[in-house]
């Protein structure tokens, strides 16, 4: 009993994290059509920094912080300058997504060597609370709460507000909202810094149970891909629900049927793309 | 004669190779309704497109109130006071009804005698107060041409132009998107009025040019227009 409930709050935990992965990915993806192959470097970026500040003695949310801010920066530059000139090639995108998360794995490798670093939790979030005859690291439960919020936060904006509206208005209709006066491209450089910041964030709070090493990025990269398909890309909502079932399936997976685990993981997935191909709760182009 | 609102000298413009203006100049004085006329595929769109720079223009000159603009871009052109009803209305299907007009809003200048608002367009349409929060996909045709022109007040624009608002609409919703056209030519506005419907035009226009095979055949007034059956039958195909 005490081993489910750990696992429960466990899988919860990692569907947090991979929220606030999969939800700038859903963000970019279903809104402005850019399938961002670097997301899982960005994940993987903002985690190593945020180890090198926690080295350093930083305080972990200052690192977290931190590490999302490099990330608004490093995500604008790539938007700006280079996928902005490749507006609707989705292959030319494919490439260069991948191509530049090549290239960061390989900076990545040079920096922080091939040695693998795990960060500790930060003291304020040590320990567990014990209920029910049961321990729960508070940490885990903060990382739930985190996303939670976060979830909240990113649905209030986009759905709820002026702003949030323009860049709905902007993915019905780029060229009519730019006649009304609306500044498009402003607003996708925007979403796309917000995803990468998130992604960063979730980097650095995952680092002290992930830990840190080469190839983080690309074992988070298709949990996103999952999770979007499976919840739908471009729903904030469809990105939740699918985060936490991934994050379930990953645990319960790992625990029962070790040899199947990715099975259990994409079987979903191929489900979804064969029964209902705009994901759970995705809404259908057209 | 009234001073230009907006005016296209010698406009030029392409898509791909194949070249659709030859040279269009058309003047729309400030405060009047320049009703532009012509056969599909003679150019109209394509005329206003071009001012609110959807489409480049390859060689002309472009001015508002005498300013002439060198680019033009769809966010500049609306800063300078220009707005759009385009054609098929184009409204944001996935966006509510309200959310549709609050996109647009922009502060009016500030010599604006009535700015526009959400509450003000909601006044002149108020079937669409009734449907705020609906869906603007689901809206019907006039509903959404309404929704189109209101958004393209929130702009709180000095220049409007409008791509056959009364395409496919019943009768007595062209005759209501009329007397909105002339309501808003009362306060001042500056519009051209993209038609189809001819006589609707006449009706509106202080001023007349008909467009045919991306060049203008005729400007002159109504009357003149009237005048002359024959412009009417080879241009407009009316026999
Ligand atoms: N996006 C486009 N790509 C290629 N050709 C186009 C495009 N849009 C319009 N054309 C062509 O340019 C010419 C002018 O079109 P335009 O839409 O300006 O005509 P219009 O006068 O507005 O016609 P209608 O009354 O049917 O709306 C037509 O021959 C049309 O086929
Ligand atoms: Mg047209």
């Amino acid at each position: 009993m005490a081993v489910w409930s750990l696992l429960a709050v466990n899988s919860l935990s990692l569907g947090g994290l991979l929220f606030l992965l999969s939800a700038g990915f859903s963000l970019i993806f279903g809104l402005m059509r850019i399938p961002n192959l670097m997301h899982g470097s960005f994940f993987m970026l903002g985690a190593y920094l945020g180890a090198s500040l926690l080295q350093r003695g930083y305080n972990f949310w200052f690192a977290a912080l931190a590490a999302s801010a490099a990330m608004v920066v490093i995500g604008g530059l790539v938007e700006r300058l280079l996928l902005r000139r490749l507006a609707g090639q989705e292959l030319a995108q494919v490439l260069l997504t991948l191509g530049l998360s090549f290239v960061i794995a390989d900076l990545c490798l040079m920096i922080w060597t091939g040695d693998p670093i795990q960060p500790a939790t930060p003291a304020q979030l040590g320990g567990g609370v014990r209920t029910l005859g049961m321990f729960f690291p508070i940490y885990r439960l903060a990382i739930i709460g985190i996303a939670v919020a976060i979830a909240l936060g990113l649905w209030v904006l986009i759905d709820w507000t002026r702003l949030g509206a323009m860049i709905r208005a902007g993915v019905d209709d780029a060229p009519m909202a730019r006649v009304m006066g609306i500044q498009v491209s402003r607003l996708f450089t925007a979403v796309f810094c917000i995803g990468a910041a998130l992604a960063a964030f979730a980097g650095v709070m995952g680092s002290p149970f992930l830990s840190v090493y080469p190839g983080l990025d690309a074992d988070m990269l298709p949990l996103a891909l999952i999770v979007v398909i499976l919840g739908g890309a471009g729903s904030l909502l469809g990105a939740l629900v699918g985060s936490f079932i991934i994050g379930l399936l990953y645990n319960f997976g790992q625990a029962m049927f070790p040899d199947l685990a990715y099975v259990i993981l994409f079987l979903p997935m191929v489900l979804v793309l064969i029964l209902r191909p705009q994901g759970l709760l995705g809404r259908v182009q057209t | 004669m009234a001073r230009s609102a907006l005016s296209l000298s010698n406009v030029h413009a392409y898509y791909g190779d194949s070249h659709v203006l030859h040279g269009v100049s058309l003047n729309l004085g400030e405060g009047r309704l320049l009703g532009l006329l012509g056969r599909n595929g003679a150019g109209k769109s394509t005329c206003m497109n071009v001012t609110v720079g959807l489409v480049q223009m390859r060689g002309g000159a472009i001015e508002v109130f005498g300013d002439s603009i060198g680019k033009c871009q769809p966010e500049v052109m609306s800063s300078r006071g220009i707005a759009l009803v385009p054609q098929g209305r184009r409204i944001f299907r996935s966006l509510t009804v309200r959310e549709n007009l609050a996109v647009a809003a922009r502060k009016p200048a500030r010599d604006a005698k009535a700015p526009w608002n959400v509450e003000r367009v909601f006044d002149m349409f108020p079937r669409l107060r009734e449907r705020k929060n609906q869906n603007a996909g689901s809206l019907s045709g006039g509903e959404q041409q309404m929704l189109a022109i209101g958004r393209a007040m929130m702009t709180n624009p000095r220049v409007l132009l409008m791509d056959e608002p009364s395409e496919g609409l019943a009768p007595q919703i062209v005759a209501e998107v009329g007397r909105i056209i002339a309501r808003l030519k009362g306060e001042g506005l500056s519009i051209i009025l993209v038609e189809q419907n001819i006589k609707l035009t006449l009706e509106l226009a202080d001023d007349v040019a008909i467009i045919n095979t991306g060049e203008v055949v005729f400007a002159g007034t109504p009357a003149a227009l009237q005048a002359d059956e024959s412009i009417i039958a080879q241009h407009l195909g009316v026999f």
